[in-house]
């Protein structure tokens, strides 16, 4: 296995506020990583710097070898990271099947993921095809987004949050297309704060807390007081 | 039933629309042509304003330097009338790069009044020209209709005087322009920049994560549409014959009635300023010795579909029969390799 996604010392900052401090991190192919932590604990804003959305002040990322660090994020998209944003942010106006296709926008060429496959994957959204994809209920909004990002035939898929606000019998519904995604030579990174979801689907798990990397392993290597110290900041001495 | 029959009605009413220099009187000819006019005005601001989310009040300038370069085209260069309103689309489309460049800098309101400022601009601008008339404008020199490419041919055809000849030919470009215009939306609109138009107008941020990229796609319709709108400036004021700086930009007549046109007809719907036009025309032939009244009943009416129907007449009878001639949904690309699932 080759890491596609390297980063190194990776640092960004909303104006003055320092919201990450050095984090590393690699992705190897066909693996998926797990970032769990806290609110407030950079998750959201490490995956928005990967994407080229949150400004980078010092570290790199480098995507099988090559420097996307501060690349557009438009560009980020067409070299094949795609993002499953925190809160869906499906299209209101459009039907399940256009929110699918525009995810094609920034596609090059042909790759596994079609709309058929996606159909496959989530049959609901074939049914509700036509449906306006707000009007599914938000888990079958959170299978739209998947879908959506899938449609670019991304190398690295970055889901943000999936099981926010969402029934556990959901989410579940919705992690167990994973293996699939997996299968198709997709490389993935889940930000979760739904702990137990995260230590299922992942190869490895990094917790954060206030922008750094407080504890990295295997989920089997990771014991439940181990994770809990890095979550909660508590120091068992 | 319907769904069968709605492209035949369509088709035979646009036979009857060709044919009408033959059968019909010139008067009527004339008037068809206003009323095109005004459709090919309203379905580029519809494309503008209802499907890219940009409210310019500032598209007398590209009617306004479309028919200033026509004119410049025949007294300056001695060209063919013709030829000089493709010149005077190029002009307008031209324009329109200085004008985006300053104008989307803006948003929203502040992009309405940015381009109707420019606009304005122009006005001024094109008033000092001294060679076509500066502020109280020229005309075309005599002849300049018979002369055009075409008219002694029409004229033959029909058998009428060669005024007509040049009316009729004016009238088919601009049916022309219309047809054209309707079919290149709808295939725009259902192309993938179509799709990502309705996701910007949906949430810009959205969009731009899915990779689709607002300002060119913007820009695209920002210069289409003043290109086809150089065209149908040009065309007008072929047939008026004379130019004057006020009404070849003037925001009335060619801004604030389309705009009319195409918000009582249904904005963001392809045959909004079609139904649009027809009830402006209508409204405007019933009410036309009432005067002041007139203005007054067209702000109301504009008004209460404002609020009682938000997407216009249009959006009214989809709404309540489901019935949509010209659905902008769109389908899945065909592709050409078999498909690999159960």
């Amino acid at each position: 296995m080759s890491a596609l996604l390297t980063i190194a010392g990776l640092t960004a900052h909303y104006g003055d506020f320092q919201a990450l401090f050095g984090v590393d991190l690699t992705l190897d192919q066909g693996q998926t990583v797990a970032i769990i932590g806290a609110n407030g604990a950079g998750k959201t804003t490490l995956m928005r710097a990967i994407t080229g959305v949150a400004k980078v002040t010092a570290g790199s990322v480098r995507l099988a070898g090559e420097e996307i660090t501060r690349s557009p994020a438009p560009d980020i998209l067409t070299r094949g990271v795609a993002m499953v944003p925190e809160g869906r942010k499906l299209f209101p106006s459009l039907t399940v099947e256009e929110n699918l296709l525009i995810g094609a926008h920034a596609r090059r060429g042909n790759g596994f993921w079609t709309l058929e496959r996606i159909q496959t994957l989530f049959p609901i959204l074939k049914e509700r095809r036509l449906s306006p994809g707000t009007a599914l209920s938000g888990g079958q909004q959170q299978m739209v987004a998947i879908g959506r990002a899938l449609m670019s035939n991304p190398q690295v898929l970055l889901c943000d949050e999936l099981s926010l606000g969402l029934a556990p019998v959901v989410i579940k519904e919705i992690y167990a297309a994973f293996p699939q995604i997996k299968d198709s030579g997709t490389s993935i990174i889940v930000v979760e704060q739904d702990i137990s979801q995260a230590l299922r689907v992942a190869d490895h798990v990094h917790c954060m807390m206030e922008g750094r990397i407080t504890l990295s392993g295997r989920p089997s290597e990771l014991s439940r007081d181990a994770i809990h110290d890095a979550y909660f900041g508590v120091n068992h001495a | 039933m319907s769904r069968s029959l709605s492209p035949l009605i369509a088709l035979f009413a646009l036979a009857v629309l060709y044919a009408l220099p033959a059968i019909a009187p010139r008067a009527m000819v004339q008037d068809l042509f206003g009323i095109l006019t005004l459709l090919v005005l309203a379905m580029n601001w519809n494309l503008l304003a209802g499907f890219a989310g940009l409210v310019s009040v500032g598209q007398q300038a590209f009617v306004g330097i479309g028919a200033y370069a026509m004119f410049a085209a025949i007294i300056l260069m001695g060209l063919d009338p013709l030829v000089g309103v493709v010149i005077g689309g190029i002009a307008a489309a031209v324009f329109a790069v200085p004008m985006a460049f300053f104008a989307f800098r803006l948003n929203g309101a502040y992009f309405a009044i940015g381009t109707w400022v420019v606009a304005d601009i122009a006005r001024l601008a094109i008033s000092q020209w001294k060679a076509l008339g500066g502020g109280t404008g020229t005309s075309l020199p005599k002849g300049t209709a018979k002369e055009m490419a075409f008219v002694d041919g029409i004229k033959e055809m029909l058998d009428v005087s060669t005024a007509a000849a040049a009316d009729a030919l004016t009238y088919w470009l601009m049916l022309s322009l219309a047809v054209a215009m309707l079919v290149a939306s709808y295939i725009f609109l259902r192309s993938r920049m179509g799709l990502g138009l309705q996701a910007i107008r949906d949430n810009e941020n959205a969009a731009r994560s899915v990779g689709v990229d607002p300002l060119k796609l913007k820009a695209a319709v920002f210069l289409l549409t003043a290109f086809a709108t150089g065209l149908c400036g040009a065309l007008a004021f072929i047939q008026i014959t004379r130019v004057t700086p006020d009404a070849a930009f003037s925001v009335i007549d060619w801004t604030a009635f389309v705009i009319f046109i195409t918000v009582i007809g249904g904005i963001g719907t392809l045959p909004g300023p079609i139904v649009g036009v027809v009830v402006f025309y209508a409204l405007q032939r019933a009410l036309a010795d009432y005067g002041t009244i007139y203005l007054i009943v067209l702000g109301c009416l504009g008004i209460a579909v404002m609020l009682f129907a938000r997407r216009g007449l249009w959006g009214l009878f989809t709404d309540r029969t489901g019935i949509d001639p010209l659905p902008l949904r769109h389908r899945p690309p065909r592709v050409a390799k078999p498909s690999h699932s159960a």
